[in-house]
Parts: structure tokens; sequence; C-alpha cells
């Protein structure tokens, strides 16, 4: 099992660095003098200067890939060409919002798309399983952004049941530890706190949450109507089993496997989404900060948080493949 | 729509001598489940339509797209809801909503068509050097295909938009090179497949070429995937070029209608003009529903397991 993990974690090591190559290129590319480019509408020739000097613009090309490379392992990322902050520290002041809300949305998805997706496939052709298999195909086509602009114009705006914007109401004057907003109530015990934190969560959760639920709904309903077609599925029932214990110990088991998978995917997806979601309700997190960035092309921003994104990305995939290497026993051997 | 997809996907052009009848009727096989599949159907019409209203939009409406020509009816918070002049009221630029819309159909097919084309060209090249050669090549080609994976593909699409500028060519380059490595893993995956077939080993033990068994035999009969992708990624695209323009990095010319823009712009009125909002969305939807209904339909209608 360790060689297994060992062998999966070696394999992120070239990705990264061919990432670093073509995000090094990436800044190289953009048109004109890198320092300009980098300064923008902001470029005076001292600034230009200091970008030189502190990027090493005017050493030959490979030096400047490895000190690039250099600062990368020293955990410097750069700096905001907007703000002069450092691309690391901001990373790590808004993760925690965007990890709260992709843990939520995909929380929401696995619990309601697998019991839906399992439903739909054994009601096979009846109305509960059209239902949700149309559900889940409009679910798959509906752009993010528009289903956030939707949620937050019917349950924000028309209805007012909840909160239009941002993580937490501004007037609440509450004690932040570790920055996830909900977890930070509930162990100060500042409940209220917590509950408008929760109230936050739950339109952009929703937008978020819904393609991934979708894609879980058609991929458990697939997987587990193929395992009830399978010799083992029908041997397990003729020898009397109970049908619980069928579904639990038979179906399930295997079914869940490209599940499995599909929601490792999708975890790792939901970065761009969150980048559309935060951007709707001012939820803000890395990926409101990435389009700021976009917007202000602060590429310093930009190539930062793509490197941490596939970094995040690249773990994700291994858990997966480590996660399905404890289930199947039939991966760490090949 | 779906009376020339399956002639223009027919491998026969590719295959030799009696494979071509095998060919032919695996395609032929699938239009007729196709055409007995009603969302296949469902999915063709919407595709037809989208098409056609793309095609014809000046012959649609008596207006000039982004004409902003009504601009003095428009105020502040609201703007002139459907009239006897406009089908569908005004947008907030004064501009007759309902031609938006139609010429918004025509961007939304021109952008996913072509970057689409992009993806799948570079797609399957990629997939065929490194499925058809293997060794070297391949690992080349997959570790580059891997670190293009690294990258969710939105994200991908806009480190490639930000660099190229806010133009079309920008958004369709960019869209189309987030789906390459799609496509060069799919079709390299299937030639693989295809490569372990008996057939494959007859034609080895014949003495036949490598290059004539890879483009002659390998490459026609893996096709199919790559062609159902490239359906459902026209749905996919067409979502992309919208979120493109809602993150700012799309179309800058203002006289073009584009439904992610228009979407974006109808924000700040949302109370007074949902429809605004709601129209843009819906057609994207729309849209990519009717790629996506018949992309699956085709992947079934190809499917050897769903054939017996």
């Amino acid at each position: 099992m360790l060689r297994f993990v060992l062998r999966r974690l070696a394999l992120i090591v070239p990705v990264l660095v061919g990432l670093s190559i073509l995000l090094f290129a990436w800044v190289r590319a953009l048109p004109g003098d890198p320092a300009r480019s980098l300064l923008g509408q902001r470029a005076t020739p001292e600034g230009i200067a200091r970008i030189n000097e502190a990027y090493g613009f005017d050493e030959p090309i490979i030096t400047q890939y490895f000190l690039y490379v250099k600062a990368l392992l020293t955990g410097d990322f750069g700096a905001s060409i907007n703000t002069g902050q450092p691309v690391l520290e901001s990373f790590v002041e808004k993760f925690p919002a965007t990890l709260e809300l992709g843990f939520s949305a995909l929380l929401l998805a696995v619990v309601v798309g697998l019991p839906m997706g399992y439903l739909a496939a054994t009601h096979q052709g009846r109305f509960l399983d059209t239902f949700v298999v149309s559900g889940s195909l409009l679910g798959v086509v509906t752009p993010v952004f528009f289903l956030a602009i939707l949620l937050k114009l019917v349950f924000a705006d028309w209805l007012g049941w909840l909160p239009t914007s941002l993580r937490q109401d501004a007037r609440m004057d509450a004690t932040h530890i570790t920055n996830f907003y909900l977890l930070d109530g509930l162990l100060t015990r500042e409940w209220d706190a917590a509950f408008d934190a929760l109230l936050h969560l739950i339109l952009p959760a929703i937008a978020l949450g819904t393609i991934p639920l979708a894609i879980i709904v058609r991929i458990t309903r697939a997987s587990v109507s193929e395992v009830l077609n399978e010799d083992y599925v029908r041997t397990a029932e003729s020898k009397g089993l109970s049908r619980q214990t069928v579904s639990r110990r038979h179906v399930l088991r295997n079914a869940l496997l490209p599940v499995t998978t599909t929601i490792g995917l999708q975890a790792g997806l939901l970065f761009s989404g969150a980048v559309l979601t935060e951007t709707v309700f001012a939820f803000n997190g890395i990926g409101q900060y990435l389009f700021e960035a976009i917007g202000g092309r602060d590429y310093p921003v930009l190539q930062g948080y793509i490197l941490f994104i596939a970094l995040i990305y690249a773990l994700i995939n291994l858990t997966v493949d480590v996660g399905y290497g404890v289930i199947d026993p039939r991966v760490r051997v090949s | 729509m779906t009376t020339t997809l399956p002639a223009s996907g027919n491998p026969q052009g590719f295959v030799a001598g009696p494979d071509e009848e095998k060919g032919l009727s695996l395609w032929k096989g699938a239009w007729h489940r196709l055409r007995r599949n009603p969302s296949a159907i469902a999915g063709a019409l919407i595709v037809l339509a989208f098409v056609v209203i793309a095609l014809a939009a000046p012959l649609l409406t008596q207006y000039e797209p982004g004409s902003a020509e009504w601009s003095g009816e428009v105020t502040p918070t609201t703007v002139p809801g459907p009239d006897g002049d406009h089908l569908l009221g005004l947008d907030r630029f004064g501009s007759d909503l309902y031609t938006q819309l139609l010429f918004g159909a025509r961007q939304s097919l021109v952008y996913g068509v072509v970057s689409t084309a992009i993806g799948l060209t570079a797609g399957t090249l990629l997939g065929i050097l490194a499925g058809g050669f293997g060794g070297w090549v391949d690992t080349v080609v997959m570790r580059l295909v891997d670190i293009m994976l690294s990258v969710p593909s939105l994200l991908l699409a806009v480190s490639i938009a930000a660099v190229l500028g806010q133009n079309a060519y920008a958004i369709m380059i960019a869209i189309g090179a987030a789906q390459v490595p799609i496509f060069a893993r799919l079709l390299r995956g299937s030639m693989l497949s295809q490569s372990r077939s008996d057939y494959v080993l007859a034609a080895n033990a014949l003495g036949i070429r490598r290059p004539r068994i890879v483009f002659g035999h390998v490459l026609p009969n893996a096709l199919g995937p790559t062609i159902v992708q490239a359906t459902l990624n026209l749905a996919t695209a067409i979502i992309e070029v919208a979120a493109l323009s809602f993150l700012g990095l799309g179309e800058s010319d203002p006289a073009i209608a584009e439904w992610g823009r228009m979407l974006v712009a109808a924000q700040d009125r949302f109370d007074a003009a949902p429809q605004l909002a709601l129209l843009p969305g819906a057609c994207i939807a729309i849209t990519a529903l009717g790629f996506t209904l018949f992309g699956e339909a085709l992947r079934e209608a190809l499917d050897p397991r769903t054939r017996r």
C-alpha cells in the first residue's frame, strides 16, 4: 500500500515541474517587457527597475526560471501588483472560505446525490426515475453563474429568506480563529455567529453543488443499475439473502467504486465553479480574489493561484486514487 | 444536423476494402437507434432550431444587433417591457432584446463550433501521435496532457485568454486549448484498446505497414468516442464562452450580442427587469441541453454494449 502511495506521489512531481515551466513561460509570453506587463498601467521607471531586480529579468532565461523555482520553494510566490500583499499570505487568508464553501457544496451533492441516484436505479422507467434523470440533466446544463444569479434573485432579493452576499453579516462582531466562519462560531460558542455564517453558506453551496450533485446522481444511477444486473447479485438474491443485505453488501459496495472517482474529480472542479459562485455572492474566498485578479490583470496572483490550485487538485486526485486502492484491491496490485 | 452527422462521421473514407461495410454498418446501426430514441430527437430538434436561428438571425428581426437606438427610453432603474415594436422589450443599453438574443445564438454557434474544432483537431493530432506511435512519443504527449489536466479547464481557459487579450480569437483559442487534453487522452485510450484487438493482430501478421494499420484500421474504429465527446463539448464550450464573458474576459465590442455578457449586464436591474437575465440564461441552458441530449444519445447508439 505504501509503495502504491509513494509511486502515485512521485507522479505529481513531473506535472508540477512542467506546470511551473508553463506558468513561468506564461508570464514571459505576455506581450512586451515582462516588468512592464507585470506592472501594467502603473509602470514607472523605478517600478520596472525594482521588478527587474526582484525577478532577475536581466539574467539569462534559464537562470530566471531557476530563480523563480527557488523563490517558489522558499514560499515566495510574489506579491499582488494591485495591493502589494504577498500572494501566499492572501491565499492562506482566503482559502478557508473557499474550502468551507466547497466542502458544503460537495457534502450537499453527496448526501442528496447518492440516495437519489440509487433510488432512480432501483425504480428504472418509473416516474421517480424520469424525474431524477431529467432533473440531473437540467442541473448539468445550467451554467453555475446563471444558477447563482437565479438563486440570489429568488431567495435573497424577492423572498428575502437568505442573505444576498458576503460570508457573514457585517454587523456581526464574531471572533475568528480559523477563518472557517461556521467552525469559528461553533468553537467560540457564538451560536448566532455560527448560524449567520450557515445562512450565508446555503445559497452559494447550492449554486456550487448543483453540477456535482447532478453528475453524482447520473453516475450512481448508471453504476447501480449495472451492478444490479450482475450475476453475483442474482446469486445473492437467489440464496435467500435479505434485500437489505444484498443492497448494502453487494450492490452498494461495488457500485460505489466509480462514484468515488467521480466525487474526487468533482471536488477538483469545484475550484472553477467557486470563481463564478463566489463572484456572484461576494463570498470572499480565493475564487473571488481570482476574479479580481483577472479584472485587474494581476498576473503574479493568477500565476500563484493557478499553481496552488494545481497542487491541491493533484493532492485530491492522489487521495481519490489511494481511496480507490483501499476499496478495490485490484488497483493496488496492477 | 441529424441527416448529415452519420455521413460526416462515417469513417468509410479512411477504411479500405472489406472493412468498409463493417464501418458503415456501425454508423448505420447507430443511425437506426438514434431515430428511435426520443431524447436524441429532442436534442437534434433543439440543435437544429439553434443552428437555424443562428444562421437566419438577420431574417428573423427587423433591427440591427447592438443598435442602442432606443437608449433614451431606458431609465437607470428599469427598461421598457414588451410592446408592439419590441417583442421582448429593450435591454439596458436600449437595444431590442429579441434581436440581441437571436444574434447571441450566432455568437454562441461560432464560438462553440470553432473552439471545439480547435480542441478536436489539436487533441486528435496529439492522440494519434500518442496512441499510434507509442514509446517515448506517447510518454511526452501524455505528460503534456497531464500538465494541462492539472488545472481545471475553465481556469486553463482563463489563463490563456488573459495572455491573448480580449478578442474573439483569444476566446476561441482559450476554450479550444482547454479541450485539447480531453480529446487527446480519449483518442489515445480508444486507439490503445483497438490496437489490442484481433484484427490489428491479423493485419500485423499479414505484414501491413504500421502507418496503414494506424490510419486505416485503428483510427477509424477508435474515432467514435471522440465524435461523441465533441458533441458533448459543444455544450461545455458554449457555457464556457458565457463564463469567460462573465469573468470579464469575453468579447469587448459592445455591439456584438453575447448571451454571457447580456447576463452580466442584466445584474444591476434584476428586480425591475429579471427577463434581461432569465432569457439569455435560459438560451444558454437550452442550447447546452440540446447538444448534451444528442451527444449522449449518440454515445448510447454507438456503444457496442447497448447494441445487443
